[in-house]
């Protein structure tokens, strides 16, 4: 039938994307040689001056590693990845203490002006002495620690947050200057032999963040990192650690961007987080790093191991993702419920167009009393793409009266792309409740041309009803972080068109 | 003024409109008439450019222009509206941003400003108010989980926020209670004057007791075949399209 071809046609013209933030920054780099043996990961770690046991640590990682063999069972499609092919440092040369922003790189200013980073912030980051002092007024201020390519570059807002005692740094720093912290948690969600990608991270890992809410204390401003990934065939491990203590809360952020490459860029994260009794962790990540051409060339591996463990009584771990970005989505944010009365969220957005592929989900293991879990997963196929949701419920036989609510939606949007749901559900508990929905459905021609009557076009009709049906999961972000990720999700289904 | 001559039209290869003329000069309420299969709905699609509905011959002006070259929301930025006679359901978005998108869209197009969150609210809660429709059907997903009656209404209250000059509604009257019928007619009737006109799509009379057309037009088979004032509709009422037929 004309009329449903030709629909198919224009909303295949419109979801064909174009990557705007794909530049380069040319920063001189210093690299460690191509390659990944135990003497890269001594380099690594003497490099960060680190001490004895968490090389020990690495060394340990690195010789699990080597017997490990890469996961199969994700619904994603790769050529091999030579890991002997990439080099496992980059760090950007620094100079001491320039004293205003006319002493930065002035690539590195451009990439900040490109990543839409305000001047403020863009003077902390870079070092500028004396910076950082004044909170932005008006609005919720925002503490940015930009991972740039392995090495943070500077820590902002550093001074307000130590008055509460709350530490955050990156990881090297708090390996330097809070030791006992991190010898106590790191690993210890994710351990270093979970699986291949956490095995390669913890021998490899340049840096990360690391944060530590004390006692009781409400971080009083949403912590955000920006992560990025520079350099040619660098691999980026990043690490990241963080501790609520009791009665504590705290909001992170994590957005990425990535440069354009023709070259498939390994990145494989861990991320770990630990709630004592009564702490709350909102975790948000915005995720659009390249996702290759609309050919499917290029593109990021995105291969991520994270999870929070809510090790104390009614303490909560929330993960809400988009998923934008990334040739290849590997993903997992899992939650542990340990405590009684812990409570575990997962809200995922996850498009994939073009030839993108994404295999995300979560697990969630009820081990104490009366936990709580509750999973809301929107995925988006279009072009070529294939969106796989796949979940794990586990209720263990102590986990009495636990409840699990799963709702998993899907939108196709052409007729070349896939989408699919595994959920796995393991009950041991009698009296535990576990509930899954699943739909599945389509842009309808009739909601397109409705949209346009009223003077709408085609993306901006598109944007509207893939945002209608991402809303769910919208609404658990930041503000500030909402708005961007709403114009992110235009962006990755926006076209030719107009 | 829409003006449309021996315009021809098919859907799937088969030919729905075989030759209308029909003019509706601005300032005028206009009512087309006619049975099942006569090829209404297909003139509102076709004039509002919907996919599938191909334009074989003839032509189409609004206020001068040809509308049957734009694209639909071009159309929709010329002045042309179509109160759906199935309003669609858009889960999740918000009728309040979706009402804002599309008055924004039409504003950018006519070079005017963008309305914010709260200029939007304010205008929305007057044009509500003269339609005596709740505030909460701003909050709620566009058309879902909305009656027959808040559909129809919710197309009246697009209509008189967007200001069309050229509206047409596609059996606005179809599953209305008396009341519901007499707030669309109010909306409509509210909206006469020397910018405005409409083109009102309807099987029954009763629709014509309370937005009195200027012309009356009878479409069956695809053609006008017949056009008089106000009493054609009570005519036709009372003694069914089989006599305007057998009069043609």
């Amino acid at each position: 039938m004309p009329a449903v071809t030709e629909t198919i046609e224009t909303v295949q013209s419109v979801t064909e994307s174009t990557y705007k933030w794909g530049f380069e920054t040319d920063i001189e780099m210093e690299f460690a040689p191509k390659g990944l043996n135990e003497e890269i990961v001594r380099f690594i770690s003497a490099k960060k001056n680190e001490p004895d046991w968490l090389l020990e640590w690495r060394l340990r990682a690195f010789a699990a590693w080597k017997t490990m063999e890469e996961p199969r069972w994700a619904a994603v499609k790769y050529p091999p990845i030579d890991y002997q092919d990439a080099h496992y440092y980059a760090a950007p040369k620094t100079k001491p203490g320039p004293k205003s922003l006319d002493e930065v790189d002035p690539e590195l200013l451009k990439t900040y002006a490109k990543l839409g980073i305000p001047l403020r912030e863009q003077e902390i980051l870079a070092g500028v002495e004396g910076a950082g002092s004044v909170p932005a007024e008006g609005r919720m201020p925002v503490a940015v620690d930009a991972v740039f390519d392995s090495v943070s570059v500077a820590t902002s807002y550093k001074e307000r947050l130590g008055k509460e005692g709350i530490i955050f740094c990156s990881i090297s720093e708090a390996v330097q200057e809070h030791p006992e912290l991190v010898k106590k948690y790191l690993g210890t969600v994710v351990p270093q032999a979970d699986n291949f990608f956490a095995a390669l991270n913890s021998a490899v890992f340049t840096d990360g963040s690391f944060v530590y809410i004390p006692k009781g204390v409400r971080c009083p401003m949403e912590l955000s990192t920006y992560f990025r990934i520079n350099a040619k065939s660098t691999g980026q491990f990043e690490r990241t650690l963080i501790i609520a203590d009791e009665g504590s809360y705290v909001s992170y952020l994590e957005g990425c961007t990535a440069p354009m490459r023709d070259e498939n860029q390994l990145h494989a994260a861990v991320v770990e987080l630990v709630a004592l009794d009564d702490a709350t962790i909102k975790y948000s990540t915005v995720q659009n790093w390249y996702p290759g051409d609309a050919e499917g060339k290029g593109g990021i591996y995105n291969f991520v191991t994270k999870r929070g463990a809510c090790r104390g009584a009614r303490s909560k771990i929330s993960w809400t993702q988009v998923e934008t970005g990334s040739a290849i989505t590997w993903k997992y944010p899992s939650c542990i419920l340990q405590g009684e009365d812990s409570v575990g969220e997962f809200y995922s957005v996850a498009i994939t167009n073009n030839y993108q592929q994404a295999d995300t989900g979560t697990k969630m293991f009820h081990i104490g009393p009366r936990t709580k879990s509750t999973i809301v997963s929107k995925g988006i196929s279009a072009g070529h793409g294939q969106n796989t949701y796949r979940g794990l419920v586990r209720i263990g036989a102590k986990a009495k009266g636990a409840r699990n609510f799963t709702q998993c939606d899907s939108l196709l949007i052409g007729d070349l792309c896939g989408a699919h749901t595994v959920p796995y559900i393991e009950n041991r508990c009698v009296s535990a409740k576990v509930e899954h929905e699943a739909t599945t459905s389509r842009i309808a021609e009739d909601q397109l041309f409705y949209c346009r009557q009223r003077g709408l076009t085609q993306e901006e009709a598109v944007g509207l009803i893939v945002n209608g049906f991402c809303r769910e999961v919208l609404k658990e972000l930041p503000m500030e972080f909402a708005v961007e990720a709403q114009k992110l999700l235009q962006i990755s289904l926006e076209g030719s068109v107009g | 003024m829409l003006r449309i001559e021996g315009l021809t039209a098919e859907i799937d290869g088969k030919e729905i409109l075989k030759g209308i003329d029909l003019e509706v000069p601005t300032g005028e309420v206009h009512a087309i008439m006619g049975p099942n299969g006569s090829g209404k709905s297909t003139l509102s699609y076709v004039l509002s450019g919907r996919e599938g509905y191909e334009v074989t011959g003839g032509s189409a002006t609004l206020n001068g222009v040809d509308v049957l070259a734009m694209e639909p929301e071009e159309r929709a930025a010329a002045g042309l509206f179509l109160a759906f006679q199935y309003p669609v359901e858009l889960p999740g978005v918000g009728n309040a941003t979706f009402l804002r998108t599309a008055l924004n869209a039409l504003r950018r197009a006519k070079g005017e400003s963008e309305l914010d969150a709260m200029q939007f609210l304010k205008l929305a809660r007057e044009r509500m108010k003269a339609l005596s429709m709740p505030e909460d059907m701003l909050k709620r997903g566009v058309n879902v989980g909305f009656s027959g009656g808040e559909k129809k209404r919710n197309e009246i209250l697009q209509m008189a926020l967007l200001q069309p000059s050229m509206a047409i509604l596609d059996e606005t009257d179809s599953g209305l209670d008396i009341d519901a019928l007499k707030i669309v007619a109010d909306g409509v009737n509210a909206m006469r004057g020397p910018g405005f006109s409409a083109l009102v799509i309807t099987h029954y009379q009763r629709l014509l007791d309370y937005i009195v057309p200027d012309r009356v037009h009878v479409l069956m088979q695809g053609r006008i075949v017949k056009s008089g004032g106000p009493e054609l509709a009570k005519e036709l009422e009372a003694q069914g399209y089989a006599s305007v037929q057998a009069a043609a």
